[in-house]
């Protein structure tokens, strides 16, 4: 049973996509992320992406590097995201962590789905890794009861997708475009096939996610995917503020145009 | 010399030298991973290709390099020392075996394209040749601050026609290079390869790197058999990544009475903190796609390395060199930044050799294991160094170091 399905059982009675809006913690401060994400949830994104920050972002675009090595340097740890966790899950929304892999094999792997779990995360994605080197972390996972997402790619082959979804639960995360984070002017044209690639396989939730930034870009993924994951454009609110008021102004405008775009999918 | 890897040894199929090495990367790479697995292990049973790469290693980068007996250096040391002469290949190190065996798989998948990451610049430059050799469009990061301490290896780049992206990000060294150059596979690898110049990152790069430059020690071998009539005692050199360390390493790894010792860049000392040894004062993590030892705060969060050396200026390590550690066959110490260059002043003096930086940790630590040696063994010990590379991109770093620059 999946933790994050509640949230996907809740959009599919209202016959839209999930939106997803990711955040990394601690950025620009562990205060000021709670409150630009709680604005997130008040402004219509149904699931928070917590990034716990690293040094070392290969999938990340300049704008999350700026943003993560930000909060670095503000002093942000694992535990400090934790605890961002619970503060947003109070709130009602579903949350959900993303990390790379050395952070949460320093953390322990047990011990970070337990926490994790406790802190009233449903699960975690993983950039970087995949089922191949995930043993240690199916075990974890499944002794706590959290989700699992990996990542699929436009170039992944039919059996890597089936071997991939197989390994997920919750949802599957879908790289729309060849590259990393940030958002783009173009949709991909790549992603819907993608996209129904999996379907041909699994049945497993979809998020579609990099390069998705505007209402009219949520809303044509919306229209083939479960999900609609945006990140880069909502750091960049914050990013480009001149003071946190401004921030969080832009982030609730920004917010509530992606969800009005799931809400008028383009099929 | 054949390049071809001895059978039955690490890693395992799917990477793993024991605990270390596998694959951690974005699943968008796996497919060009496995495109290059493929296209390497059918290059490796194939005449044509190893015909075609023993020829370039011969006639384009001047190897088999000389074993060179140095006397009086070895006068000053208390050792026979042998020096594996990598410096007097074409492009200055051992590069130059990695870059030609990995352009030639480039051609052979049909690529137009190749990235490569860079710290000292030796291995940028090492691509950029073979680009140039093989007509494909390069592009070489390097961390900005390396550009600077690097400025000649940046200018020979571009006269060969590749492209240098000055990396601004993280701390701007060798380790954001590699990340940026991770991004830009992740966006370009339908025609691009990534063309990674140390035994490092994912499968198989550390098994592929460490076949191309493993004629080192093939040759090394050999080479202490017809000019001393036995094997050596030990052998020296030195860690960043490790490619030549490995390079060196693997043809002994059977010869149980050899010593491998690999010299990690122990900066303003490993106790200080600002260092790059990262099997002396690093743990276990997962860095640039492998399980290996790794600089790294109880977070996970990489720390910064210091070197005066570009080329050692790395904050992980291969993951085979984490395993013959673990498994202790071979040895790893820290050398630093003032017995380096204590190194790189008496070679320049006793053999009018000037080495990189690099090269003169290895120098260094032979230098402090021949008297441990020498007592153990109760006679002279034989040492083979290998000198990676050569000292003309360093010279301004050590000009300035030892003060002898005219005032500008």
């Amino acid at each position: 049973m999946s933790r994050i399905g509640v949230a996907f059982d809740k959009a599919r009675a209202d016959g839209r996509a999930v939106l997803v809006g990711c955040m990394p913690a601690g950025f620009p401060t562990v205060e000021g992320s709670i409150a630009a994400m709680t604005a997130m949830v008040e402004a219509g994104v149904d699931v928070i992406e917590v990034e716990i920050p690293y040094s070392d972002p290969v999938m990340d675009g300049p704008v999350i590097q700026r943003a993560s090595d930000i909060a670095l340097a503000g002093g942000v740890r694992t535990a400090d995201a934790l605890r961002i966790v619970e503060a947003v899950a109070a709130t009602g929304a579903s949350v959900v962590t993303m990390t790379y892999w050395n952070p949460i094999e320093q953390y322990g792997v047990d011990a970070f789905a337990r926490d994790m779990a406790a802190a009233g995360g449903t699960g975690l994605i993983t950039p970087d890794l995949i089922p191949d080197e995930a043993a240690e972390w199916l075990a974890a996972s499944d002794a706590h009861g959290v989700d699992r997402t990996f990542l699929v790619s436009p170039s992944s082959t039919d059996a890597r997708l089936r071997m991939t979804v197989e390994h997920c639960r919750g949802f599957v995360y879908a790289t729309a475009i060849m590259g990393v984070t940030g958002a783009r002017a173009q949709t991909s044209e790549a992603a819907p096939i993608l996209v129904s690639r999996l379907r041909e396989v699994s049945d497993l939730p979809v998020g579609v996610g990099l390069g998705v930034g505007t209402g009219a870009q949520a809303a044509t993924v919306a229209g083939y995917a479960d999900a609609v994951i945006v990140g880069s454009a909502l750091v960049r609110c914050v990013l480009d503020a001149p003071d946190q008021a401004a921030g969080l102004t832009a982030l609730r405008r920004l917010s509530a145009e992606l969800a009005e775009g799931v809400r008028n999918p383009v099929r | 010399m054949s390049a071809a890897p001895a059978a039955g040894q690490l890693p395992d199929a799917a990477g793993h030298f024991g605990r270390f090495g596998g694959r951690f990367v974005p699943e968008a790479l796996v497919a060009a991973l496995d495109e290059l697995d493929a296209a390497y292990r059918k290059a490796m049973g194939d005449d044509e290709f190893l015909a075609e790469f023993d020829a370039l290693l011969r006639d384009y980068a001047g190897t088999p390099s000389e074993l060179y007996e140095a006397r009086r250096l070895s006068a000053q040391v208390g050792a026979r020392i042998l020096l594996k002469r990598e410096d007097l290949n074409h492009t200055g190190a051992h590069k130059i075996r990695n870059v030609l065996g990995q352009a030639l798989l480039t051609r052979r998948m049909g690529k137009r394209r190749v990235i490569a990451e860079t710290g000292a610049g030796q291995h940028g430059v090492a691509t950029a040749t073979a680009a140039a050799l093989f007509d494909l469009e390069c592009v070489v990061y390097m961390g900005e601050v390396d550009t600077e301490r690097q400025a000649l290896n940046v200018a020979r780049m571009r006269m060969l026609g590749a492209t240098v992206v000055p990396v601004t990000a993280g701390s701007r060294t060798l380790k954001d290079a590699m990340n940026e150059a991770m991004r830009d596979w992740v966006a370009n690898v339908d025609d691009t390869h990534y063309l990674i110049g140390t035994a490092a990152g994912p499968h198989p790069f550390p098994e592929m790197v460490r076949d191309f430059v493993r004629g080192i020690g093939v040759e090394s071998r050999q080479q202490c058999l017809d000019l001393t009539g036995a094997l050596p005692d030990a052998v020296a050199a030195c860690v960043g990544g490790g490619s030549n360390a490995l390079g060196i390493f693997h043809a002994f790894v059977p010869d149980a009475g050899v010593r491998l010792y690999g010299f990690e860049a122990g900066g303003e000392g490993v106790t200080t903190g600002r260092h790059a040894a990262s099997i002396t004062g690093g743990s276990s993590g997962v860095l640039h796609g492998t399980r290996t030892y790794v600089l790294q705060d109880a977070d996970g969060q990489t720390i910064e390395s210091h070197s005066i050396s570009a080329g050692l200026d790395y904050p992980g390590v291969g993951p085979e060199h984490a395993w013959l550690h673990d498994a202790g066959r071979a040895t790893y110490l820290p050398v630093d930044d003032a017995e380096a260059m204590a190194a790189f002043e008496l070679l320049c003096r006793t053999e009018g050799i000037i080495p990189a930086i690099e090269s003169a940790h290895a120098l260094a630590g032979a230098r402090r294991i021949a008297p441990e040696l020498a007592a153990e063994l109760g006679r002279e010990p034989v040492i083979v160094v290998n000198l990676s590379g050569r000292g003309d991109k360093d010279v301004h770093t050590a000009g300035a170091y030892f003060g002898i620059l005219d005032k500008e």
